[in-house]
Formats: structure tokens, sequence, C-alpha cells
């Protein structure tokens, strides 16, 4: 995938914290659908990639798939979108041993990517974006990363954290499990700060 | 997007380290023992230990995407085991030297070729006795900003600069070792 060097860190376009998340149903499979709606009540991970079987793409997913247990045990969904159909969704997930759904923005192409501003008009695929949305269906973290970067986790890790330490133990059966005490040890104490 | 900040810092009670902790630079990989990019690094780190000597202290922590890597993670602990037992790096070295054969009963032997109590090993991998320490290592990158494997962090910032290229890699270390 080119990278995009025109399209850098903090957006352009994509819908920012704050923007109700548009509604949206797409195939998670060739006979089975999964709405937003159907996530309310606890906080969905959404994050729209450009390809499967491109390199950063697969990375970027790889690394999502690994972090999956610390998502759920922060009470969160996770979702992947991209433009590529159901069956090459269904390859993708099968070969990687992907655990959570890839959505089809397949039909109409990108028209949920686009509600999001996560859509590249001219390359025709999703944009490398992530969005947190909070179980009102309200964006509470979004990001718009440079297309050919992984974007990694931690934003994501950051933004369901806060989420969960506002909505105190109201967010579901795992809202007081405690996470371990990890990282642990000296928080950058001889970190120096060079660029 | 992330700051890309070591966290948490270089400790000597937790972390494998080879080198000296006055040394100018300090690199830390986060690595999975089954990722070809990893064993393309491997012996590029070699050549950088060997080029800055003194002036660099080398780090590995784990980072193994199990769902790609079906051996990643029991490789892992194994190094963590044979850690234990006072050689890690004898085991980490084996496992990179060795990336195609990393099921169980490889790990083993390599347990006995460095000289550890094998039964040891398999008796840590059977329990899992490792499991949370590499989880632990693991979780430690997705905060520091690791993104995929090999991630390298110089003095407790993400080095994006590109490992591949050794010459390269060498020139921004010895730039700042020379700096520090």
């Amino acid at each position: 995938m080119a990278s995009g060097t025109n399209q850098q860190q903090k957006s352009a376009g994509i819908l920012q914290a704050g923007t109700q998340a548009p509604q949206f149903t797409l195939h998670s499979t060739p006979d089975q659908t999964l709405s937003l709606s159907e996530l309310r009540g606890r906080p969905v991970v959404l994050a729209f990639y450009p390809a499967d079987w491109s390199p950063v793409c697969g990375d970027e997913m790889a690394l999502f798939n690994a972090v999956l247990p610390d998502l759920q045990e922060l009470g969160a969904e996770m979702v992947g979108i991209s433009v590529d159909g159901v069956w090459c969704h269904a390859a993708f997930a099968r070969t990687r041993n992907l655990h959570f759904p890839l959505l089809a923005d397949f039909e109409p192409k990108g028209a949920v990517s686009r509600q999001f501003g996560a859509y590249r008009e001219g390359d025709g695929v999703s944009e490398r974006a992530l969005f947190v949305v909070d179980g009102n269906g309200d964006i509470a973290w979004s990001y718009l990363s440079p297309i050919g970067v992984n974007p990694g986790a931690d934003g994501v890790l950051r933004a369901l954290e806060s989420l969960r330490e506002k909505s105190g133990a109201s967010t579901g059966p795992q809202a007081d499990e405690r996470r371990p005490a990890s990282p642990r040890g000296d928080r950058g104490a001889d970190t120096e700060a060079r660029a | 997007m992330s700051e890309g900040v070591l966290t948490p810092d270089v400790s000597a009670d937790r972390d494998h380290i080879q080198g000296s902790k006055s040394a100018p630079v300090t690199l830390v990989e986060y690595g999975d023992y089954q990722c070809p990019y990893c064993g393309m690094a491997y012996p590029i780190v070699k050549s950088l230990q060997h080029a800055l000597g003194k002036q660099l202290r080398f780090v590995f922590r784990n980072f193994p995407l199990s769902d790609s890597h079906p051996y990643a993670q029991h490789a892992a602990e194994a190094a963590e085991s044979a850690g234990a037992q006072g050689k890690f790096w004898e085991m980490h070295d084996a496992l990179y030297e060795n990336q195609e054969a990393l099921e169980d009963h490889d790990l083993i032997s390599y347990a006995e070729q460095i000289g550890i109590d094998s039964d040891q090993l398999a008796q840590d991998l059977e329990d899992g006795a490792y499991k949370a320490r590499v989880r632990e290592d693991f979780r430690s990158g997705v905060r520091s900003g690791v993104n995929g494997t090999p991630t390298f962090f110089v003095n407790g910032r993400r080095y994006d600069g590109g490992w591949n290229d050794p010459d390269q890699f060498l020139r921004a270390l010895r730039t700042v070792a020379d700096s520090a």
C-alpha cells in the first residue's frame, strides 16, 4: 500500500470525539450482518483499514488480535472494517486466525467509511483510522494514521481506560476488575528525552 | 500516535540485559522468536554489539504474535525458563539460530544443548510458568507503542529509522553514543 504523505496525523476529515457515531449494518459473513446498535451498552473499537492482505494491514489486524484479551478485559468489542468483500474477509480472517469480526463496506462501496470521514476517494479504500465508540453510541476517541503506518493499540487502550474511569463501575461485569499492575517498575525514571 | 516511550524503563530486576548500565546507548528489542523479520534482525543486533562494544547495552523483551506464529509463545516461555536457570541469552540465541524448528521437543533439545535442566523447562512449558511474564512484556510493548516485530527503542524512545540497513542503524546508534 502506497504511503500517503498528504494525509498525516490528526485530520482531515474523520469524525471526532463528541460526535454521535453513524449507525450502520454491514455483512460480517456471507449470511450474517452486524449493526453498530447491536453493540450498544459497551465500548466498541472500530478499526478501518485499507485492505485485507496488504502487509501493514495484516500486521495491524494481527496486533489487535493479540491485544484482544486486554480490550475484552476493558469490556470492549473489536471490529475491523474495509471495502473488501465477505469472502475475501473470510479467507483473510481464517489465514490470520483473527478472533474478531471483519465487516465488508462493500456495497455501496465505502459508504460507511465515508460516513465516518474515513474513505480515500482517489484510492477507493478506507483510511487507516481508529474509533472508540462509547456505550451510548458516541465517538469517544478517534485517530487517523498515515496509511502506511500501523497505529499500534496504545491509543485505543488509553481511550478505553479513560471511558472506564468516567463511567465508574457501571460499564459492565468486568468494570471493576483491576488490571494487573503492569507496567510495573520505575516509570521512565531515566528515560532520556532524545528525539 | 504513540509517544513511543518505553514503559516501563529498563530494570535490572526483571529485564534480560547484555552490557553495562553505564553504556551510553541502551537498545531494547521487542521480538518474537518465530517472526522472520526478528530472525533477520538477530545477526544485525550481534553486529551492532560487536561494533559498539562497551558503548551498547542490549535488552530483549517478548512480543509474541501467537495467532500468526503458533510456536512463538512457547519459545518465549522457554527463553524465560532458561533465564531462570541463568541461561537466557544462550536460549535466545539458540531460538533465533533455529527459527525453523520451534516445537516443544525442539525447545527441550535446545535446553539440553545449552546445558540446563530440560525436564524443568518441559515442566515450565506444561505449567505455563512464564506465561504471565511473557504477557507482561507484551503489554508493556503495546503501551510503549510497539506496532510490529521487531520494534526497537534507543535510550527509551522508539527507533523508527529502519533497522534492516545495518550501516544506517549503526550510524544512528553512534550518533546517540557520541552525544551522550
